[in-house]
């Protein structure tokens, strides 16, 4: 019983991240119906743009007090707008193009789009996991028999900040207001003088900078890193769209600390070499049953 | 003129016959049969993904099931060997059931769900093969296994009888797929990819259609699994990771979906660049003194495929007509149409 309290503790905090990643496929998905594929990898590329950063900061261990709230912030944010800028530059080489193609097409870039990072970072990193420095000093928090360890509580804190924010920008500014038109009916919004194509790439902008931010705090989380990681928490991100209501912003975040906890009591319940095929079996549950999701509306199909 | 294109694929298998006694080369030939085996996975989803429009990135996972199914039922592992040539028969139609078994609550999704969903698929097969160690032999796989006979003849490590088998499956499974696309079976598929709303109403049952694709396409990349498997007399869960359904998908891109020649050709030309083309350039550079390994950039080269490709030339290196005219849909509508009706109507 213990075990699965603390399980739940972990498996919030790893919800955290997948949340986090979530957000930016749902906004995306919203937008321009498309699953953009390279997402995962963007959030990847948030973890090696905050090793850099700190590389250049010479921090390579704990840090306390106020330093390391600059640290946090300096490092995240330059993850943060890395990430989100690498977005822009993706939809604008792979994605514009395609805006009125077969839908399947601008996947397939996508995919490839996907690849070309995954092998960039390799060239740059290398092929090995990458250790990332240990910030947090650990001044574990003892509640009952759960330990709650400072980086965990960082995961979730931010990621709760970063969707109350996300939801006062889209829904309580000029700007969020163009992307909600937007993602109901492009050619509607257009010609209510909204800029489509500003529109979306500030969507990716957003989306791929809070992909940078988990990046970031899944380096602290976990303590190392390697090209290739994204692939599957991009998944399992995407699967906790689908699982909240893709287009849904609350969806996305209740998805991923649901996937989260799924994969932590799977881990502990039966072996961690299930995660993914439990998590892929959800992914393929929820699209039968439920395909809009547990907070999506159910949508007329498109003719 | 005409008469010759008609000759044309005659001659290229005549010229496939006899390629590998001209080069002689042990290396050369074994490339040869590598290759032929991708061509057979192309051609496999080239009727997934060509004909019926539907995307699916987890088709390595069949070619593991095809494989696997081999590894089993000929070799040590648990002492049954049934013969290669049975279990040609045996391993395709495993991968058809099991293509039956993930398409029939899945593809009633859309398009790009579908593709996350097999995607999934293809992460969970090569996953359980690897966790099921008491079966499969986990992370090691299993090993020596049956080497086919013909006549009293036992193949032996020698890649040559393995390229025959493999160009003659090439030939049936060309065959099947041409004859498969003119067929009413064919013509629903098409109609599915252009508009499956409007092909429903036109009274096709969408859902078997679809379940057919899969099933046929599964059973192709089961028929490769079998031969890879016995060429190499060995399999492990590695070897059938979602890069080698990229792989098979760029293949299919940048030759030509939907065309059986830019297919065969866009996976001889994949298959060039990853065994000759990198590795041949690499040592050019390290020749003028740049050490750089261009076959760690094999991924990026598969994904700058599908980008480029995508953007600039969406029917492909070979596109058949029909495809040509529909990817670029502002051109004329009656013309595509008119070419659909040639097409179907030979």
């Amino acid at each position: 019983m213990d075990l699965l309290l603390q399980q739940l503790v972990n498996g919030l905090s790893l919800g955290g991240i997948y949340a986090l990643i979530a957000l930016g496929y749902t906004m995306v998905y919203g937008i321009i119906e498309l699953i953009n594929f390279a997402h995962g990898d963007v959030y990847t590329l948030g973890t090696f743009v905050s090793l850099a950063v700190l590389g250049l900061l010479g921090v390579t261990g704990v840090v306390t007090g106020p330093l390391l709230i600059a640290t946090v912030v300096v490092t995240m944010l330059a993850a943060m707008i890395a990430c989100g800028l690498a977005g822009v530059v993706i939809e604008r080489l792979a994605y514009r193009r395609l805006r009125n193609a077969p839908r399947l097409a601008p996947l397939i870039t996508a995919i490839g789009m996907s690849f070309i990072l995954e092998n960039v970072m390799q060239y740059w990193r290398g092929p090995s996991p990458v250790p990332f420095p240990d910030l947090m000093p650990n001044p574990d928090v003892h509640l009952g028999v759960v330990t709650i360890a400072a980086k965990q509580i960082l995961v979730i804190v931010l990621a709760i900040a970063m969707m109350v924010l996300l939801r006062l920008f889209v829904y309580r500014t000029k700007l969020g207001k163009a992307m909600r038109a937007t993602a109901q009916d492009r050619e509607a919004a257009q010609l209510m003088g909204i800029d489509i194509n500003t529109t979306i790439a500030l969507t990716f902008l957003i989306g791929s900078a809070l992909a940078g931010a988990a990046g970031f705090v899944s380096g602290v989380y976990y303590g190392s890193t390697w090209f290739f990681n994204g692939f599957s928490a991009g998944l399992k991100a995407f699967t906790a769209a689908v699982l909240g209501g893709i287009g849904n912003l609350a969806g996305a975040m209740l998805g991923g600390f649901l996937i989260g906890l799924i994969e932590a009591l799977t881990t502990q319940l039966i072996s961690d070499q299930w995660s993914n095929v439990v998590v892929f079996s959800v992914l393929v549950l929820v699209l039968i049953f439920r395909p809009s999701g547990l907070l999506g509306e159910t949508l007329p199909a498109k003719v | 003129m005409a008469r010759l294109s008609r000759l044309q694929p005659y001659l290229l298998f005549g010229v496939a016959i006899v390629l590998p006694l001209i080069a002689s080369n042990g290396g050369f030939v074994n490339f040869l049969a590598d290759a032929g085996a991708f061509v057979l996975l192309a051609l496999g989803l080239n009727v997934v993904v060509g004909f019926a429009g539907l995307l699916d990135l987890g088709y390595a996972a069949f070619f593991a099931i095809g494989s696997y199914t081999f590894a089993m039922l000929a070799s040590p592992q648990f002492d049954i060997h049934i013969p290669f040539w049975v279990m040609l028969f045996v391993a395709s139609g495993v991968a058809a059931v099991f293509g039956i078994l993930l398409g029939a609550p899945t593809l009633r999704l859309r398009g790009d769900y579908l593709a996350i969903v097999t995607l999934g698929f293809g992460e969970i097969v090569p996953q359980t093969f690897l966790n099921l160690s008491q079966w499969t032999g986990g992370p090691n796989g299993i090993g020596s296994l049956d080497q086919p006979s013909i006549f009293g003849y036992r193949f032996g490590f020698d890649a040559l009888p393995y390229y025959y088998v493999i160009l003659a499956l090439i030939a049936i499974s060309v065959l099947a797929a041409n004859n498969l696309r003119a067929s009413r079976l064919g013509r629903a598929w098409m109609a599915i990819r252009e508009d499956e709303l409007a092909a429903a109403h036109a009274g096709i049952n969408t859902t078997t259609t679809k379940l057919a694709a899969f099933a046929i396409g599964a059973s192709f990349s089961g028929l490769a699994g079998c031969v890879y498997a016995s060429k190499l007399q060995l399999v492990s869960p590695d070897q059938f990771g979602f890069n080698v359904s990229v792989a098979v998908l760029s293949m299919l891109v940048l030759g030509g979906m939907g065309n059986i020649p830019g297919v065969i050709l866009g996976s001889l030309v994949i298959s060039s660049l990853d065994r000759f083309i990198l590795p041949q350039a690499t040592n050019i550079l390290h020749g003028i003194g740049i050490t750089f390994d261009l076959t760690n950039s094999r991924f990026l080269i598969y994904g700058a495929i599908l980008v480029l490709t995508m953007l600039f030339r969406p029917e492909g290196l070979l596109p058949s007509r029909q495809r040509r005219s529909e990817l670029h849909a502002h051109g004329d509508v009656a013309a595509a149409e008119q070419t659909l009706y040639n097409e179907a109507v030979p």
